[in-house]
């Protein structure tokens, strides 16, 4: 099918897009890489009176690691973010989940930024900046604003970013020391939607005991569902961490429901083996570090 | 109400190409309505089947999730644009030569998609291979000889440079 008809705007400022967005408020739609949003038109699920098309912005393309951590601009591509070697040793949480997004060939046009606005609760991205404690900048005409990632994820495709803002960036802050992290996913094909998946990161303090165990996990509920294990764990090496403890402690924070891909329950099930695995992947990363 | 038309400038092919279009149209429809190079196919027109991928400056893209309005002034490499002259490039002959085609409809997206890859690692593993392909849809070949034909271009390709 073809997208419903639209005025589109292309402003070559980053003023221009606000004063524009601040004009159509609830019928503008931001276009950045246009990976969720364009097959929302074909499949006419979206018709905003107004599309928005921020890619001549090229000063939002900037994907700067600052000392406490990554600022990913609204136009970086998923693939520039997933490739850079300062992303990856600043937060290697990054790359580990973007090159579970999709496949190869949508990752060159898809953004980083775009898939948190989207705001899907299957896709991995909202579950690495809610996990990481994250945030993102909205900007609107006369002023900006950082919303929190336990604040910016609303519900299932809702997030914070209302009429007239325009989401500009994301911040990941940094891996702390001795820390480790892990994503792991089940999906039917490659690059599918995940029917469920976990990142997690483990922290050791200098007796390389457990002092941080925590876990995001995806297509788990309307939101990425968090879960602390630390006390599961208990402060003690990770050798000898009761690791399916936790996985169950994070079974019991998940609230998957039933769809046509699988059932509530084996959901369930797959949340609880992926959270040991990646429990135990972010440990010896941990340990590694 | 007419739509407001945007004019558009491509490099298609090495070709600089105006059109006419309205911000709605897709990439895909553009080349092959307005442009004429019916050789990009469309399937499923939501991302999912590959076959409409083309290269934009270089990088493999879907052109159904793409609009013409957002690309202008850009450099596209549709399936015509692969051949060096009258001579299939690497990647074309090895996919004749193993078989990588039947009813050839994903096979100008299969063979953007296979350039780029061969472009960015000559030298591919069979897992890369797979992860390479993994976002284009066969229905008729079971895909074994499609990842024949990826290895033995980068063969090609080797032997040839």
């Amino acid at each position: 099918m073809k997208p419903p008809p639209f005025t589109y705007h292309a402003p070559g400022s980053l003023g221009e897009a606000l004063d524009v967005l601040a004009g159509t408020g609830e019928d503008g739609k931001v276009l950045a890489g246009g990976q969720s949003l364009i097959p929302l038109l074909n499949m006419r699920l979206a018709a905003p009176a107004h599309l928005v098309d921020i890619n001549r912005l090229a000063g939002l393309a900037a994907v700067e690691v600052e000392p406490g951590g990554v600022r990913v601009g609204a136009l970086a591509r998923h693939a520039r973010v997933e490739r850079s070697e300062p992303v990856a040793a600043a937060q290697p949480l990054l790359r580990q989940a973007l090159r579970l997004v999709a496949h190869p060939v949508i990752r060159n046009r898809g953004t980083v930024v775009g898939s948190l606005v989207h705001a899907d609760p299957a896709a991995e991205l909202p579950a690495v900046l809610a996990l990481l404690g994250g945030s993102v900048r909205l900007a609107r005409r006369g002023g900006t604003r950082d919303v929190p990632a336990g604040e910016f994820f609303t519900g299932p495709l809702e997030s914070a970013a209302g009429p007239g803002e325009l989401a500009v960036s994301a911040f990941f802050p940094a891996l702390p020391p001795r820390s480790g992290t892990a994503f792991r996913e089940v999906a039917r094909r490659h690059g599918d939607y995940a029917l469920a998946g976990i990142a997690a990161l483990v922290g050791l303090d200098e007796d390389l005991r457990i002092t941080a165990a925590r876990v995001a996990c995806v297509s788990a509920g309307p939101v990425p569902v968090l879960a602390d294990v630390t006390g599961v764990c208990g402060h003690r090496p990770p050798a000898s961490a009761d690791w399916a403890a936790a996985a169950r402690a994070v079974q019991d924070r998940a609230e998957p429901e039933d769809d046509i891909h699988a059932t509530a329950a084996y959901r369930r099930h797959l949340i609880g083996v992926l959270a040991e695995r990646a429990l135990r992947d972010a440990a010896r990363e941990a340990l590694n570090a | 109400m007419p739509e407001q038309a945007h004019e558009i400038t491509l490099v298609v092919n090495g070709t600089l190409r105006r059109a006419e279009v309205p911000g709605r149209r897709l990439l895909s429809d553009c080349l092959r309505h307005d442009l004429g190079l019916t050789g990009t196919h469309v399937g499923c027109e939501h991302g999912v089947c590959g076959c409409c991928t083309v290269l934009l400056d270089g990088e493999p893209v879907r052109s159904c999730l793409t609009f013409a309005v957002t690309v202008d002034g850009r450099e596209i490499t549709t399936v015509e644009g692969l051949a060096d002259g009258e001579r299939m490039s690497p990647v074309q002959r090895a996919f004749a030569e193993c078989h990588g085609l039947q009813c050839g409809f994903c096979t100008p997206g299969f063979l953007c998609t296979v350039t780029a890859l061969l472009r960015e690692n000559p030298a591919p593993t069979e897992e890369e291979v797979l992860e390479g392909i993994s976002g284009n849809l066969c229905r008729c070949t079971g895909y074994q000889n499609i990842v024949k034909a990826v290895h033995r271009a980068a063969e090609i390709m080797a032997e040839e440079s």
